[in-house]
């Protein structure tokens, strides 16, 4: 468990300053800290969590907020993929407790641990240490940006530091020429859509670079 | 719909997501059409999210230094997140140089 927890300490440095702007941003906005703090704890993705109160704050309709979330989410699919033949040994209740804290981090870290290591016991641990120590990070870093949050001056423009995370994160996404692709389609797609009706310039940018990606792969394999 | 139904819809859909393949399919093998559009997911919501936040004001592109001081420095930030690959870096210095223009504004 706690080989798990070491192999994600250095994420953590992406995590906290996020977790904690994500509280600040929700408090903030008309979602407010009691919604935006549950969305830790009920939907436990970041990316997925920010969009969704961007877009109430905006007054999307609901189908539109679900769809934009779940999409952005659809990831954990390929993720649950990789593991599953790792965790087929698992008692049931096992297999149902650890998907609710999976993650990009902890997806990564486990599938290159599990490439030199096979013993289950050991597998199971790792990855509950590296997941668990995620989700108290995340916990706790939402919980207290809600909490700072009305008392965080706007002039620090601090919610610049979420789309700042957010290309940290993009940037080594873009391993070859279907990623570019997806990514130069998806934002400015994202951008020429930010004005239509309904908010649904997000899950048209996100869907048209995903498209971009698929063809892009296609064309040049 | 009140927010928290939606909510609850979310982290539902979000976590049968997560157990699909690890609760119920098991290992079955991913259908390739289904693997392609996955693999391109995060590039593409990713950018999605950062380059409206960083190109809009009050919803029309600008990319002026003065006008839109986000634009660039979240440039800058990505110059850093490529060489440097660290998180910490590219906030540090993303919201340094935000700060620096909108004191220079």
């Amino acid at each position: 468990m706690l080989d798990g927890a070491r192999s994600v300490a250095p994420l953590l440095l992406g995590v906290a300053p996020f977790g904690l702007i994500f509280g600040v941003t929700a408090a903030g906005s008309s979602v407010g800290g009691g919604l935006g703090y549950a969305t830790s704890l009920i939907i436990f993705a970041g990316a997925a969590q920010l969009a969704t109160v961007q877009l109430l704050t905006a007054g999307s309709a609901a189908a539109v907020v679900i769809a934009t979330a779940l999409v952005i989410n659809a990831r954990h699919l390929m993720y649950s993929a990789g593991l599953a033949q790792h965790f087929r040994q698992f008692p049931t209740g096992w297999r149902l407790l650890l998907p609710y804290v999976l993650t990009d981090q902890a997806f990564a870290v486990s599938i290159i641990r599990y490439e030199s290591v096979s013993d289950p016991l050991y597998r199971r641990w790792y990855y509950l240490g590296g997941a668990m120590t995620l989700w108290t990070t995340w916990q706790v870093t939402t919980a207290a940006g809600v909490i700072l949050g009305a008392s965080v001056p706007a002039a620090w423009s601090l919610d610049f530091a979420i789309p700042l995370v957010f290309l940290a994160l993009l940037v080594p996404a873009l391993r070859d020429h279907p990623g570019v692709a997806a990514a130069i389609v998806g934002g400015v797609v994202a951008v020429a859509a930010a004005n239509v009706s309904y908010n649904l310039g997000l899950i048209i940018g996100a869907v048209c670079g995903i498209a971009a990606g698929v063809i892009v792969e296609r064309v040049t394999t | 719909m009140s927010d928290w139904v939606v909510v609850a819809v979310i982290g539902a859909g979000t976590y049968l997501l997560r157990l699909s393949f690890i609760g119920v399919l098991g290992t079955r093998a991913m259908p390739i059409w289904a693997q392609r559009p996955l693999k391109y997911v995060a590039p593409a919501v990713l950018a999605a999210l950062v380059l409206p936040a960083v190109t809009l004001v009050d919803g029309s592109v600008d990319l002026t230094p003065l006008g839109n001081p986000r634009f660039l420095a979240a440039a800058a930030a990505g110059l850093i997140a490529w060489r440097l690959r660290n998180v910490g870096a590219v906030i540090v210095v993303g919201m340094a140089l935000l700060w620096l223009l909108q004191g220079l504004g």
